[in-house]
């Protein structure tokens, strides 16, 4: 049964279930493992991240296609559930419609720019998506009188999301029963959901032929796949659960910006979450994604001690400042790249024997 | 006979996952001409790009004038005078002739004798000297691309199919200026398809299928003895005659 | 030897194939003319123009390089514009030492601290593109995605180390004396550094003209372009050669980093990636590994830019993009593909 829920793709390894299933039960209990108004930003940020992070992998690691675009179709599904709730107002019914608009406009957007370009080389195919994406974050914080601009978009959600709304007057366990925890679970139930979506698209039929094509597309086309289609729908299907993802985090934030949907700055976390799990697998977003964030949060503070320590000493005491954090990341990354193509998920399936 | 200029003992080649030589043995002895024969796929075009180290052999070793070249890179073992011209001509299309032999010429400046020689061989040459190599028919790049591997004199061109596709006109154009190169003490190591050709200027055959040599030795045996070219023919060399 | 059967024969090139391939060319003069008519004044059209020159050489610089780099070793560097930057704050920290000479209102004065700026900032830069060349992009020859990600991550370090030994902030400058102000021509002001950057990108794209057609190392390059495997099977390093090019590539960014952050007179750790998306705009129009198109699309992208700044400023970056989108459904290559032998 549970075999099936993951489309029998199981860890298969000891280690990477057991982190797996502290992922798992921190996220499904957060609101109760640790209280606080950060950490439950922190876990869903996680379980949002967790599905961008895991649509990404679609393209990088079972497609082998890089794309700098992801962002784009993130903040599209986060601008069309923000657009459709400051517009027509708090209801579940303009929550649904701006949703489904998102995806379906990410979807367009990625069916036309993957006929476009899908058909050269994969250098070509990363330079056009970086170039549309950077033109698509400039207009979006240009069209101001639609977006907010700069400033994006702060809406109202479905009253019974928010904190206002209470379920049960008195706390359980200590925590308040409100709004805010049910928006918590809707974040992490759909999150659960698309992720094990994603699992049985990678485990199907078509996900093996998007491997075979990864592996030899000039073998695949030999055979008689069509390479371009699985391609452009490997796209599609990545930017509809990027938008998707998006809307999670436009009702969860209630707000909507540049800069938490569109920046480079997300593409690159993006790029380094898929990297460090491990290409390729769905697991290795999961545990990306965790470790990222939480290092986002908190190895900052971490480094900051650091930093305070080594004070005496210059140019450490700069290196190892809290800003400098990315720095770091980017060293990890590019060793990854070349002695961990598989990340931390690779590693610890390899270890497993 | 004599001795072998090149040798290669039990060569093997992987491209990528596909296993192309498959223990290839063959020697070219010094100053003649080599002929390799066999269908297409056979294994000729690997094995003079292994020789020239565009693919690396993964086991075996290839010998030239008794040292190893198994694991040098190209621009080495051109350097030790091997020359090469593929398939394919490899003409640099956006330089003029001019500069393609300028560039053929990697030790120093062009030599004005030789220079002369190779325009005799093929006029095109010195006709077209200022022009885009670009704009040259199919049978003037296939003398261009031989005139850049003898610019300098080499030790040993690997020639790979220099008929295939020409007029019969060129065809004996090349067969005349090949013959002449072998002249120069040149040897040269010919993969060709038209057995017409390769018979009259070959002097010892060597015939490859899967990968392998299934049969080695000096093309008057060959040519006398029907029974054998038939053999070999029906199997290497059907879709040619 | 029968010389009429083997009569040389030339292939000829009918005229309407000439006048296509040769079309490209028309386009900058003609986007300039459609700017004309759409803007309407004269004096206005000359200053935007002037200035879309001007950007345009400086795009081209900063692309040049990159072009050749992938044509020769089918390598895009990503990290290309983390040299941009790099340049950028080697010419800024130079010009801050050399202020004496730059506020003095002497023009030798002020161009020999732009030129030992500009010097400072190619050595630098061509000493990182030599690490850059051997630590991050070798170990990932012929790998397409493994070298999109490590150029990548080489950007994300090379900004960080920005942030490490310049600060945080943003630095400004202001430019020498000489390269202030504006000459009046009739009723259009044109500011003196856009002329001068024309000027240096002209001599730039002249020189490398020259050194492509009529040297050796140039002829190389061409041939390598074209074919590589050929060009070792001569007997040449094609690896060292790509490693001159690559370091050559660089210094060009960090060059036209100076020239950049002099025109803008701020400049931030990630202005590099900011400039990325033109340049590959750039570079994707031109045709990936040939110069002229790189040349060509940069004018083509700084005009168009600067006019569609002036008459509809919202749409100045997706303008580019659309320019992009028709090219490549008119050309899928680019304006010039590169002929490849492989």
């Amino acid at each position: 049964m549970l075999t099936k829920l993951l489309s029998g793709d199981t860890p298969r390894s000891g280690l990477l279930t057991l982190l797996l299933l502290i992922v798992l039960i921190s996220l499904a209990f957060a609101p109760f493992l640790f209280p606080g108004t950060k950490s439950l930003e922190t876990a869903a940020r996680i379980c949002i991240f967790i599905v961008l992070v895991a649509s990404y992998d679609l393209l990088l690691g079972y497609s082998g296609i890089v794309s700098f675009a992801h962002t784009m179709f993130f903040g599209i599904g986060a601008y069309g559930t923000a657009l459709a709730l400051s517009t027509t107002g708090p209801s579940y019914w303009s929550l649904i419609w701006g949703t489904a608009t998102g995806a379906v406009v990410a979807a367009v957007f990625a069916l036309a720019i993957g006929l476009f370009s899908l058909r050269v080389k994969a250098i070509f195919f990363a330079m056009v998506t970086l170039a549309v994406a950077s033109a698509f974050a400039v207009l979006v914080s240009q069209m101001s009188w639609l977006t907010g601009g700069e400033d994006g978009l702060n809406y109202r959600i479905p009253r019974e999301l928010t904190p206002a709304f209470k379920l049960v007057d008195e706390k359980i366990l200590g925590v308040r029963i409100n709004g805010k925890l049910l928006a918590y679970y809707l974040v992490f139930f759909a999150s659960a959901a698309l992720f094990l979506l994603m699992l049985r698209i990678v485990n199907s039929p078509f996900g093996r032929t998007l491997k075979a094509v990864r592996d030899n597309a000039f073998r695949a086309e030999a055979i008689g796949y069509r390479v371009v289609w699985y391609r452009t729908t490997a796209t599609v299907l990545s930017a509809i659960m990027a938008a998707l993802a998006g809307s999670l985090l436009a009702v969860w934030l209630r707000y909507t910006g540049p800069a938490t949907t569109l920046s480079m700055e997300i593409m690159i976390d993006i790029l380094l979450m898929v990297v460090i799990g491990g290409m390729g697998t769905l697991y290795g977003a999961v545990l990306g994604a965790t470790l990222f964030i939480l290092a986002q949060t908190y190895l900052q503070n971490l480094m900051g001690v650091a930093a305070e320590v080594t004070s005496a000493v210059p140019v450490v005491s700069t290196l190892v400042a809290p800003e400098r954090w990315l720095l770091w990341l980017g060293v990890l990354f590019i060793l990854s790249v070349y002695f961990f193509p598989s990340g931390i998920v690779g590693r610890l399936r390899a270890g497993r024997a | 006979m004599a001795d072998n200029l090149l040798t290669l003992s039990g060569v093997h080649t992987l491209i990528g996952p596909y296993h192309i030589l498959q223990g290839v043995d063959l020697s070219v002895p010094e100053g003649g001409v080599t002929v390799l024969l066999g269908r297409n796929g056979a294994g000729k075009t690997t094995t003079l790009r292994t020789i020239m180290g565009l693919w690396t052999a993964s086991q075996g070793e290839i010998r030239f004038d008794n040292h190893l070249i198994t694991k040098l890179d190209t621009p080495e073992i051109s350097r030790r005078g091997i020359a090469y011209v593929p398939e394919d001509m490899g003409i640099f299309t956006d330089l003029t002739v001019a500069e393609n032999m300028m560039l053929a010429a990697a030790s120093g400046p062009l030599d004005a004798k030789r220079l002369d020689w190779i325009k005799e061989l093929f006029p095109p040459i010195g006709t077209f000297w200022g022009a885009s190599a670009g704009t040259l028919s199919g049978g003037q790049k296939q003398m261009l691309s031989v005139a850049r591997a003898i610019i300098e004199p080499r030790r040993l061109i690997l020639v790979d199919e220099p008929t295939k596709g020409l007029a019969p006109a060129i065809i004996k154009a090349m067969t005349d200026a090949l013959r002449e190169l072998k002249e120069t003490d040149t040897t040269i190591l010919l993969v060709e398809q038209n057995f017409a050709m390769a018979s009259t200027i070959g002097d010892t055959v060597a015939v490859m299928d899967d990968g392998r040599i299934i049969h080695s030795g000096a093309m008057s045996e060959l040519v006398g003895d029907e029974t054998l070219q038939e053999k070999l023919m029906g199997l290497s060399l059907e879709a040619h005659q | 030897m029968s010389d009429t059967a083997i009569k040389p024969r030339m292939e000829k090139v009918p005229f309407k194939e000439q006048f296509f391939q040769k079309l490209p060319v028309l386009l900058v003069p003609l986007l300039a003319l459609a700017g004309l008519v759409a803007i309407g004044n004269p004096a206005s059209w000359l200053t935007l123009t002037v200035a879309g020159l001007a950007m345009g050489m400086m795009i081209f610089i900063m692309a040049s390089g990159l072009t050749v780099v992938f044509g020769l070793m089918d390598v895009i560097n990503f990290g290309h514009g983390a040299f941009v930057a790099v340049g950028a704050f080697v010419g800024f920290t130079v010009l801050a030492w050399l202020a004496g000479w730059t506020a003095s209102p002497s023009v030798m004065l002020n161009l020999g601290a732009v030129l030992v700026a500009i010097l400072a900032a190619m050595l630098v830069t061509g000493l990182l593109g030599y690490a850059f060349e051997r630590v991050i992009v070798m170990p990932v020859y012929g790998q397409h995605l493994k070298q999109i990600l490590v150029t990548m991550g080489g950007l994300i370090v090379a900004q960080q180390m920005i942030y490490v030994v310049w600060g945080p902030d943003e630095l400004h400058l202001s430019r020498p004396e000489a390269f202030q102000g504006s000459i009046v021509f009739g009723e259009a002001a044109i500011e003196k550094y856009r002329l001068v950057a024309v000027g240096i990108g002209l001599a730039l794209f002249l020189a490398m003209g020259h050194i492509l057609k009529n040297t050796k190392v140039g002829l190389l390059v061409r041939a390598g372009v074209e074919n590589g495997e050929m060009v070792e099977s001569l007997g040449y390093r094609i690896r060292r050669l790509f490693l001159i090019v690559f370091m050559t590539g660089s210094a060009l960014a960090g060059f036209g980093g100076v020239m950049w952050g002099l025109y803008q007179e701020t400049i931030t750790a990630h202005m590099g990636s900011e400039i990325m998306v033109l340049v590959f705009i750039v570079v994707i129009i031109g045709g990936l590994g040939s110069v002229e198109g790189c040349f060509i699309g940069a004018m083509l992208v700084g005009l168009l830019a600067n006019y569609t700044a002036f008459l509809a400023p919202k749409v100045a970056l997706i303008s580019t993009i659309a320019l992009m989108v028709v090219i490549l459904m008119w050309r899928p290559q680019g304006l010039y593909p590169v002929v490849k032998a492989k």
